[in-house]
């Protein structure tokens, strides 16, 4: 039964994820007019919750989820009246239940559930309001309809008729194999005008091979204003609207409500990584076949055989890019997953620090590897509490600046090429440089006199240790720094610039790989070694003469653009041999204020590689991110762009400390 | 063999009801995450029994049952309900409309498999 325990746990995750996104948009759009769809999607998550938790023996959860569904209930029924107050206290009580689930994940006894059960019951006891109505039999409704309809159906159908609005029937005959479909269709064009109470299947006086559907809708619209959406159905006016308008511009609804667990599987992510490293394997081999039929029309010329070594080299390759997409693909979800957390973790901080904070968030269909998405997490996690602790201000000082009092923290994901980026912004007071550099100085990082640049100084934050507040705060302080945020995303393969402006807020830019599986990179040679690069830090390659590389300061530098690029000889990092030549390929890496050439004798191309950890002897070498292996069972070793640059940002400062003695 | 259709739409709930009814005997057991998968499900084969859940996403346990009780075609097949108790009303509708037992979540093991023994004629 532990396999079940595992599936338990991953559903019951998946629905709290559920719920707190409906809560989000409940708390986004219950002033406009509460969505009955999205109030009883909650419903049935906490509904479904409870009966897995009664399956599995955990009382406390059951019982907790069963005084939390009844609350749901009465809500969804028009028995409590939705406002801020109960938004806020049905997201505590799902952190509530959160907790719950989380000790049970790691094997603790569930909590004490009782005075939460209390608090339940009292605040029910306190909002409850009363609803009472005439029946639907005499509101003019078919008894053979309202036998089979829900409770909460009923509620909602007699919610549309005391409202005023009409109640309409659609029939509909699909095929019987893929009517779910057309009916979806059916459906989400009659949500656009109005709300779906029921559907129901018949089979009565319907051809074999396809299936009835009755659908019975209100509409506060009148009949004529349906016939084009609706054209080739049989539409009946049940109960006569008593506001009928002329058609009014339709609503756009979300229509991912009818969110089916159907067709999906889930599956352990280890699983399919270890699918990825066999692809990994096979993709070498690929390699392989390649060079061996390069190999062959080279000494034998084009007979026929090598001909056909030829094609199926080319049809394996093919094939292979498929199977690797195709795998990728199932390990990439959208980044809107994440982010729900986030905004539950903003909700309850700001709450915790009495700071009124709006959260945005753009993009969140951005697809990223689920892998990636949950080691990028804390450190989301921690700049959104630095941006709420350090920079938004307080209301009063906000308001003394002109600005809105409420401050608003933006996330914002985006791919670009392979990469993915992510923004965290504020519109805070920006980043104190002077503070910064202060505090540098008293902490003896920057020399008195030594001044820095702009970028330098922003470097600063992620100097382990680093922090501009005397007191660390509650909030943000829980050990983590700029520095292990840094070094997490370059742990990844990404990297993290900042953007402030004085007054005006501060923006996180995190770039990372979309996957981290299979990589493309940059071969190239310097002096008798080979190394690899990955594509996705790599800006630009150039080819150079000799003499285009001046000498400032003693170091050198590329001018590109019209902009002075510093640059780094990859032989002199690993003491390597430097070949003599006139000519030299650089490699621009990099993005943004923080870029570098490396100077490299040459460049052999593009290959796939998977990266494997180094051994624990060469773990410690700095500028060294792993090995590889390429064709013909040689390693070579794949250089780490971040620790190189910082490298080169750290050797700029020291030559700079060393010409100032 | 005899053949089972469970209608519930949360994937745990569906493994644990069917673990509990293999235990029966041997069966041919079919799973339906929703309404809809029911209604597909039903012209694949000859039934001899289906468990279906109320509250679903599409259409609900009432309106499946409904469907299946007008249908010549299946009006035979047994029909229980399996639903948590808070659901006293659309119960009481299923039973209504044809259903020949319930069950309330939490149930125990051998209640569900009397049941099942009882409607196959085990």
């Amino acid at each position: 039964m532990k396999g079940s325990v595992q599936e338990f746990i991953s559903e019951a995750e998946e629905l709290i994820e559920d719920v707190n996104k409906n809560l989000l948009t409940m708390q986004d759009t219950f002033k406009q007019g509460i969505d009955p769809d999205v109030i009883n999607s909650i419903f049935r998550s906490i509904h479904t919750l409870k009966g897995l938790s009664g399956l599995f023996g955990l009382r406390h959860i059951t019982e907790f989820s069963h005084s939390l569904e009844s609350f749901l209930d009465e809500l969804r029924l028009g028995k409590v009246t939705l406002d801020s107050e109960v938004i806020g206290f049905l997201f505590s009580n799902i952190d509530i239940l959160m907790r719950l689930f989380s000790d049970v994940e790691k094997g603790e006894k569930e909590g004490d559930v009782s005075g939460a059960i209390r608090d339940i019951e009292a605040f029910k006891g306190r909002v409850q309001g009363k609803v009472s109505g005439p029946s639907l039999e005499e509101l003019g409704i078919d008894p053979t309809v309202v036998k089979v309809l829900s409770e909460y159906e009923e509620h909602r159908l007699k919610t549309n008729i005391t409202d005023g609005k009409g109640i309409y029937q659609v029939q509909a005959i699909f095929g019987l194999t893929d009517f779910d479909k057309a009916l979806e269709g059916l459906t989400n064009n009659i949500k656009a005008m109005g709300e779906v109470i029921t559907t129901l299947p018949s089979s009565t006086g319907i051809p074999p091979g396809s299936i009835g559907f009755t659908i019975i809708f209100g509409s506060k619209e009148r009949s004529d204003a349906f016939k084009d959406k609706l054209s080739g159905f049989e539409i009946k006016e049940i109960v006569q609207g008593k506001l009928s308008k002329p058609a009014a511009p339709s609503t756009t609804q979300d229509t991912a409500t009818l969110k089916s667990i159907t067709h999906t599987v889930r599956v352990d992510i280890d699983k399919l990584d270890r699918i990825l490293n066999t692809v990994g394997e096979l993709v070498l081999a690929k390699g392989a076949v390649h060079r061996i039929s390069k190999e062959m029309s080279d000494s034998y010329g084009y007979t026929p055989l090598v001909i056909d070594v030829h094609k199926i080299a080319q049809t394996f390759e093919r094939r292979l890019a498929e199977l690797q997409d195709q795998i990728l693909e199932i390990r990439m979800v959208p980044i809107g997953q994440i982010f729900g957390r986030l905004a539950q973790v903003v909700r309850r901080y700001t709450r915790d620090v009495g700071k009124e904070i709006d959260l945005e968030l753009f993009g969140e269909d951005t697809e990223i590897d689920k892998l990636l998405a949950e080691e990028i997490i804390d450190p989301l996690m921690h700049l959104i509490r630095n941006a709420i602790d350090h920079g938004i201000e307080p209301a009063d000082v906000r308001k003394a600046s002109g600005k809105k009092e409420k401050g608003t923290v933006t996330l914002r994901a985006f791919p670009k090429g392979n990469r993915v980026v992510i923004d965290v912004q504020d519109d805070g007071a920006g980043i104190d440089m002077e503070k910064l550099v202060q505090k540098a100085k008293e902490k003896g990082l920057v020399s008195p006199g030594q001044s820095l640049e702009r970028s330098e100084i922003i470097d600063l934050i992620f100097i382990p240790g680093f922090s501009t507040k005397d007191v660390v705060s509650e909030v943000s302080g829980r050990g983590v720094g700029m520095d292990v945020v840094k070094e997490k995303l370059s742990s990844l393969g990404g990297f993290i610039e900042v953007h402030t402006v004085s007054g005006q807020g501060t923006t996180f830019t995190l770039t990372l790989p979309i996957t981290l599986a299979i990589i493309k990179a940059l071969l190239i040679g310097v002096s008798t070694e080979r190394f690899a690069i990955p594509l996705t830090s790599i800006a630009e390659t150039l080819i150079i003469q000799a003499d285009d590389i001046q000498t400032i300061e003693g170091k050198e530098v590329l001018e590109l653009r019209g902009e002075m690029l510093s640059l780094l000889r990859v032989a002199n990092v690993f003491r390597l041999e430097i070949r003599q030549s006139d000519r030299f390929f650089i490699v621009v890496v990099g993005f943004g204020e923080r870029r570098m050439g490396m100077i490299v004798d040459e460049i052999y191309g593009q290959q796939e590689i998977v990266i494997k950890s180094l051994s624990d002897y060469l773990k410690g070498i700095p500028g060294l991110a792993g090995a590889a292996e390429i064709g013909k069972h040689e390693v070579i070793l794949v250089l780490d762009v971040e620790a190189l640059l910082e490298d080169a940002v750290q050797k700029k400062r020291l030559r700079e400390d060393y010409k100032r003695k | 063999m005899k053949s089972i259709l469970i209608v519930e739409d949360s994937v745990t709930t569906r493994s644990f009801i069917r673990a509990i009814i293999e235990d029966v005997g041997d069966l041919n057991i079919v799973e339906a995450s929703s309404g809809f998968d029911a209604l597909k499900a039903l012209p694949s084969q000859p039934f001899d029994l289906i468990i279906t859940d109320i509250n679903m996403p599409d259409i609900n346990g009432l309106e499946l049952i409904n469907f299946v009780k007008s249908n010549p075609q299946y009006k035979d097949i047994p029909l229980m309900i399996i639903t948590t108790e808070r659901s006293e009303e659309d119960r009481r509708k299923g039973m209504a409309l044809g259903a020949f037992a319930y069950l309330t979540k939490p149930f125990k093991s051998e209640e569900l498999q009397d049941i099942v023994r009882r409607a196959l004629v085990l």
